[in-house]
C-alpha cells in the first residue's frame, strides 16, 4: 500500500501561517526557467539546478542536498515513489503532505467532499459533517497542473451532487484543461432526479464523462435499508432516467455482500428490463474499510458462497447486450467463464495479494485484494501452480 | 458555498431492514395483469410489456385478495416486476410508462415492409403454394411499369424511416428487368427522401445468373429462398420440371454467398404431411448448409394449400410435436457448443425476455396488416397483406383496399377494408384474449382468422392460431423454468430478434 497522505520530516523556509499550496514536481534539470519557480524540484542524485519555488528530497540522508534559503520538503521513503509531473499539496502549518495526482497511475481520484446524503452499512469514506468547501480551489487549482495526456481522472465523494454548481465549475475546467482525459464521477444519482439539474450537468458537453451511480437492489425497500435512507431508490432511478433521457453516460455499480447477493439475478434482470439503455454494470466486491469494518457481521459473505447467483446475473447482463464487469474479485473464487469479465479494478496504492498467492500463475491478471482486505478474505483463496 | 445538507442523521447508527419495511403494513395496489392456469398447480402472471412470473395458487389467491405480506418470498418479485405498488415506492408507474412506450415504438414508425408481386408466373408447382401461380409464359401476369412507379409513390407515402422492399411472386427473378425498374428508380427517389432503404427478393433461386447476382451485389440486395429440407423431401414438396429444385436452391445458395457475402442470403421451409418425423433430417439440412438458425414454419390456409388439401394433411397437435422435437434438438445443438438459433422461437422470446417489441407482422397486435406490411399485386391492387392477396386469388377479395392506378394514399390506407380488420381484431379488447395471460406474447391474425373462420376476430376456443401460439408460448415457459442454461441459450436469441 502505498502512503499518499503524512508528514513531512521537515519543511524549511514556509511562512508557518501560509495556507496550503498545491505544486507540481519535477525531475528535468533542464526545465526552462520560466516554469521553475512554480515547481518543486525532486532532487535524486545531488544534482540541485537553480531557481525552482521549492526542492523536495526524499530518504533520511538526502537533507543536506537542499540549496540554503530556498524553500525545501524533506519526505521519509514512504514517498520514494514521487516522481516526474506528480502533484502534490503542502500543509506548513501542520507539516501535512498529501499525494494529489501521480502521474504514472491510472488511479487518480480527487474527493470532493466528504458531506453525504446516505450512510451506507458498507461505506469506505463515513461521511462527515463538516464544511470541507476548500476542497473545491484545491481541485480547481490542481486541474491545469495535470498532465494533458493522462486517461482518465476520477471524482468522488462524499455525494460530488451536494457541491452543486461547484461540481459543475470543477467539471468544466477538467474539460478545459484536459480536453482528451475521461472523467469517471461516483455519485448516488438522487440530485438528477430534478431534471433542471441534470440538464445543467449535461450542458457541460464533456464528450467523454461516465457517472458511476449504485443500485444495491431491484426492491426499493433493500436498496433503501442498505443506503440508510428513504426514498433513495426512487429518487436514484428517476435520476438515471433523467440522465439518459439527455444521453449522458451512466453506470450502474452494486456492491455484492450478505444483504444484497441474493437478489442479484432479479438486479440483472431489473436493469435489463427498466435501465436496458446504461452504459456499464459493475458488481464489485467488498473492501473492508470504513463503516463495512463496523458492519462485517451482517456484511460478510464469502464469495464463494454467491457464485451462482454471480454467474446468473453476469451471465443475463451479457446475453443482453449489456456490458458488465466484475470488480474486487480473485480469479481462484471464479468460473473459469467469469474471467472474461474480472478487471484489475482496485487502485493500484492499495493492491495487495495474500501469501496464499504465492506462486500464482494467474498473478499478473488476477485483481488481487483491496490492502484493508487483511481483515477477512475468503478462506478458499488458492494459487494456480 | 455549502448548499443546504439533505439527510444528516443526528446520531451515527444503522437502521434495521425491517424499519425501511415498516411502510408496507398500509397494503399494496395491484398494477394491470392477467393471469392463467400454467399447470395443476401454478399459474402464469403477465404484464404488459411482457414481463411474467409463475407462481403457485394459493400465491396468486393471496396476491389478488392483497393479502401477500411483504415477507412472503414472491412479494419483491411481484414488485419488481411491476405487478404491485406499494407506498414505499412510486417510480415502478414512470418505468412502466416507459416500457409501454418502448414496447410500442414500432407502431409509429408504420408500414417498412413493402411487397411487390412483380410476376404471378412460376417454374415451380408446389402443392401447398399459398398463391395461385401460372405457368411461366404468360405474360399477363406481370407487373407494368406504370403500376410500379405508381406503387413507388405509394411506398414513399409511409412515413416510416426504414422501407424494406420485397419482391415476391410467384418467382419474382422471372421479371427481372423490373426488378431492376424498381430497384434504381427507388434509389433514385430515396435520394432526397433518405429513408433506410433495403431490398429483399424472394426466390427459388432456380434462374438465378451472373447478371442478376452482379445487380444484387451492387445494389445490395438481400435474397431469401425456400430449403424445405434434405433432397428427397424439399423434391416431393417442390416439384418443378427436371425434379432438381433442390439441387438448383443449394447451387444457387453457395453462388449468392460467394458473390455477396455469407449471411447475405437465408431459407425458409414449410412443414408439410410428409415433413412430418423428419425435423432432424430437416435441421441437419440447415446445420449443413451452414445457416445460423432456421425457422420452423407451419403450413397456412391459403392458395393451393386448401384446394389440395395439403393444409388439411396434418393438426395442431402434430405440428406442437414437429415443432418441440426440433427445438429439443436444436438445444442439444447449442448445449454441445454449435449456436443455431430457432427463429419463431427467438421472436417470442424477444418479446418475454426482452424490452423490446421485434415487429413480426403474424406476433403484433394491433395486426400489422397494412400498417406494418403492405403489398402491391401485379395488376395494381393494394393488399393488407401477402395472405390477403392468396384470399384474392381464391375469390375472396376482403383484404383488398384499392389500386394504385385509381386511389390514393389516403383513400387506401384510411379504407374501411383495412381499419375495420385492424380495429375488430385488437388483441387487447378481443373476447378470450383479452383475459389471457399469454397476450402480451401474441398477436392479432385477423386474416388467418376470416380465411378460417369467416370473421376477423375468429373463434379462440377452435382457432388452429391459438392453439399452435399457446402451445409454444407455455412449452417456452416450461424449458426455461427447469434449466438455466436453456434459459442463457434463450436470452441469446430474444436478443438477437430485436
Amino acid at each position: 500500500m502505498l502512503t499518499l497522505s503524512g508528514h513531512a520530516l521537515e519543511l524549511k523556509n514556509f511562512p508557518s501561517d501560509s495556507r496550503g499550496t498545491v505544486v507540481r514536481i519535477c525531475a528535468q534539470k533542464d526545465r526552462p526557467f520560466p516554469l521553475r519557480e512554480r515547481e518543486a524540484f525532486l532532487v535524486t542524485n545531488g544534482e540541485v539546478p537553480e531557481g525552482f519555488g521549492a526542492y523536495i528530497t526524499v530518504g533520511k540522508d538526502a537533507r543536506r542536498s537542499a540549496p540554503t534559503g530556498s524553500k525545501a520538503i524533506f519526505l521519509s521513503d514512504e514517498f520514494s515513489y514521487l516522481a516526474d509531473g506528480d502533484v502534490v499539496r503542502i500543509w506548513p502549518k501542520n507539516n501535512q503532505v498529501r499525494v494529489l495526482y501521480r502521474r504514472n497511475s491510472h488511479h487518480n481520484h480527487f474527493l470532493m467532499t466528504e458531506r453525504c446524503n446516505h450512510y451506507c452499512l458498507m461505506c469506505s469514506q463515513p461521511p462527515k459533517d463538516i464544511d470541507d468547501s476548500w476542497i473545491i480551489n484545491e481541485i480547481l487549482q490542481t486541474i491545469p497542473l495535470i498532465d494533458p495526456s493522462t486517461r482518465e481522472i476520477g471524482f468522488t465523494g462524499g455525494e460530488p451532487t451536494l457541491l452543486g454548481e461547484d461540481l459543475f465549475r470543477i467539471l468544466r475546467t477538467a474539460k478545459s484543461y484536459l480536453p482528451n482525459t475521461a472523467i469517471h464521477i461516483l455519485s448516488n444519482g438522487r440530485l438528477f432526479k430534478d431534471i433542471e439539474f441534470a440538464k445543467r450537468y449535461a450542458a457541460i458537453g464533456h464528450p467523454d464523462m461516465m457517472i458511476g451511480i449504485p443500485i444495491y437492489s431491484d426492491v426499493s425497500t433493500i436498496h433503501d435499508y442498505v443506503v440508510q435512507s428513504d426514498n433513495a431508490f426512487d429518487e436514484t432511478i428517476r435520476g438515471i432516467l433523467n440522465l439518459k433521457r439527455l444521453n449522458q453516460r451512466v453506470e450502474i455499480r452494486m456492491v455484492i455482500h450478505q444483504q444484497t447477493y441474493k437478489r442479484l439475478p432479479q438486479l440483472a434482470e431489473f436493469i435489463v428490463r427498466n435501465l436496458t439503455f446504461v452504459d456499464h454494470v459493475a458488481l464489485m466486491g467488498l473492501e473492508i474499510t470504513g463503516f463495512t469494518k463496523a458492519n462485517l457481521d451482517i456484511l460478510w459473505i464469502d464469495p464463494i458462497e454467491y457464485q451462482s447467483e454471480l454467474y446468473r446475473a453476469v451471465s443475463l447482463l451479457a446475453d443482453s447486450r449489456i456490458q458488465v464487469s466484475i470488480y474486487n474479485h480473485q480469479l481462484c473464487l471464479l468460473d473459469k467463464c467469469l474471467w472474461p469479465f474480472a478487471k484489475k479494478s482496485i487502485s493500484d496504492w492499495k493492491n495487495e495479494y495474500m501469501p496464499e498467492c504465492e506462486g500464482c500463475r494467474e498473478k499478473e491478471n488476477c485483481g488481487g485484494f483491496f490492502s484493508s482486505a487483511k481483515v477477512r478474505y475468503s478462506s478458499h483463496i488458492k494459487a494456480f501452480i | 458555498m455549502h448548499s443546504p445538507r439533505p439527510g444528516f442523521r443526528a446520531v451515527s447508527k444503522f437502521e434495521s431492514l425491517f424499519a425501511y419495511e415498516k411502510p408496507l403494513t398500509d397494503g399494496y395496489k395491484l398494477l394491470p395483469f392477467r393471469f392463467t392456469p400454467f399447470d395443476d398447480q401454478n399459474y402464469v402472471l403477465t404484464n404488459q410489456v411482457g414481463e411474467f412470473l409463475v407462481l403457485d395458487r394459493p400465491t396468486v389467491e393471496t396476491f389478488v385478495r392483497h393479502h401477500l405480506p411483504a415477507d412472503n418470498p414472491a412479494y419483491n418479485d411481484l414488485k419488481s416486476k411491476h405487478f404491485l405498488l406499494d407506498s414505499d415506492s412510486s417510480v415502478g408507474i414512470d418505468l412502466l410508462a416507459l416500457k409501454a412506450r418502448t414496447k410500442l415504438r414500432r407502431f409509429a414508425n408504420f408500414t417498412g415492409l413493402h411487397m411487390f408481386v412483380v410476376s404471378l408466373r412460376c417454374d415451380h408447382s408446389c402443392p401447398y403454394c399459398q398463391v395461385s401461380r401460372q405457368s411461366d409464359d404468360k405474360i399477363a401476369y406481370d407487373m407494368s411499369t406504370e403500376t410500379a412507379e405508381k406503387s413507388l409513390e405509394l411506398v414513399f407515402r409511409s412515413p416510416s424511416p426504414n422501407i424494406k422492399i420485397e419482391f415476391q411472386g410467384g418467382e419474382p427473378l422471372l421479371n427481372f428487368p423490373l426488378i431492376k425498374f424498381i430497384v434504381e428508380r427507388a434509389k433514385s427517389i430515396n435520394e432526397l427522401q433518405k429513408r433506410n432503404l433495403q431490398f429483399v427478393i424472394a426466390t427459388n433461386l432456380a434462374n438465378i445468373n451472373d447478371e442478376m447476382l452482379e445487380f444484387c451485389r451492387v445494389h445490395n440486395i438481400l435474397i431469401s429462398t425456400s430449403l424445405d429440407g434434405p433432397a428427397d423431401l424439399h423434391n416431393k414438396n417442390r416439384p418443378r420440371p427436371g425434379n432438381d429444385s433442390y439441387q438448383r436452391t443449394i447451387e444457387g445458395i453457395n453462388r449468392v454467398r460467394s458473390t455477396l457475402g455469407r449471411n447475405q442470403v437465408n431459407a425458409l421451409m414449410t412443414t408439410s404431411k410428409a415433413s412430418l418425423g423428419r425435423v432432424k433430417d430437416i435441421i441437419d439440412e440447415y446445420v449443413r448448409q451452414d445457416f445460423n438458425g432456421i425457422f420452423l414454419r407451419t403450413m397456412s390456409p391459403y392458395g393451393f394449400a386448401i384446394k389440395t388439401k395439403w393444409y388439411e394433411a396434418y393438426h395442431s397437435n402434430e405440428w406442437l410435436k414437429f415443432y418441440f422435437d426440433g427445438l429439443d434438438y436444436i438445444l442439444e445443438l447449442n448445449r454441445a457448443g454449435h449456436v443455431f438459433v430457432e427463429y419463431y422461437a427467438a421472436i417470442i422470446l424477444a418479446k418475454m425476455l426482452t424490452p423490446f417489441e421485434p415487429g413480426f407482422v403474424d406476433l403484433r397486435s394491433p395486426a400489422g396488416i397494412g400498417i406494418g406490411a403492405i403489398i402491391y399485386n401485379y395488376d395494381g391492387d393494394v393488399y393488407a397483406s401477402d395472405e390477403g392477396r392468396m384470399l384474392a386469388e381464391m375469390g375472396d377479395k376482403t383484404f383488398l383496399l384499392g389500386n394504385v392506378h385509381k386511389n390514393t394514399y389516403e383513400e387506401i390506407i384510411l379504407s374501411d377494408a383495412l381499419l375495420a380488420p385492424i380495429e375488430e381484431s385488437f388483441a387487447a379488447s378481443v373476447p378470450m384474449c383479452t383475459d389471457c395471460a399469454f397476450e402480451p406474447f401474441c398477436g392479432a391474425n385477423p386474416v388467418f382468422h376470416h380465411a378460417t373462420t369467416g370473421d376477423f376476430v375468429g373463434h379462440k376456443p377452435t382457432s388452429e392460431f391459438c392453439e399452435k401460439s399457446m402451445g409454444i408460448f407455455r412449452h417456452l415457459i416450461e424449458l426455461m423454468r427447469s434449466d438455466v442454461e436453456v434459459r442463457r441459450i434463450f436470452t441469446k436469441w430474444a436478443n438477437q430478434a430485436c
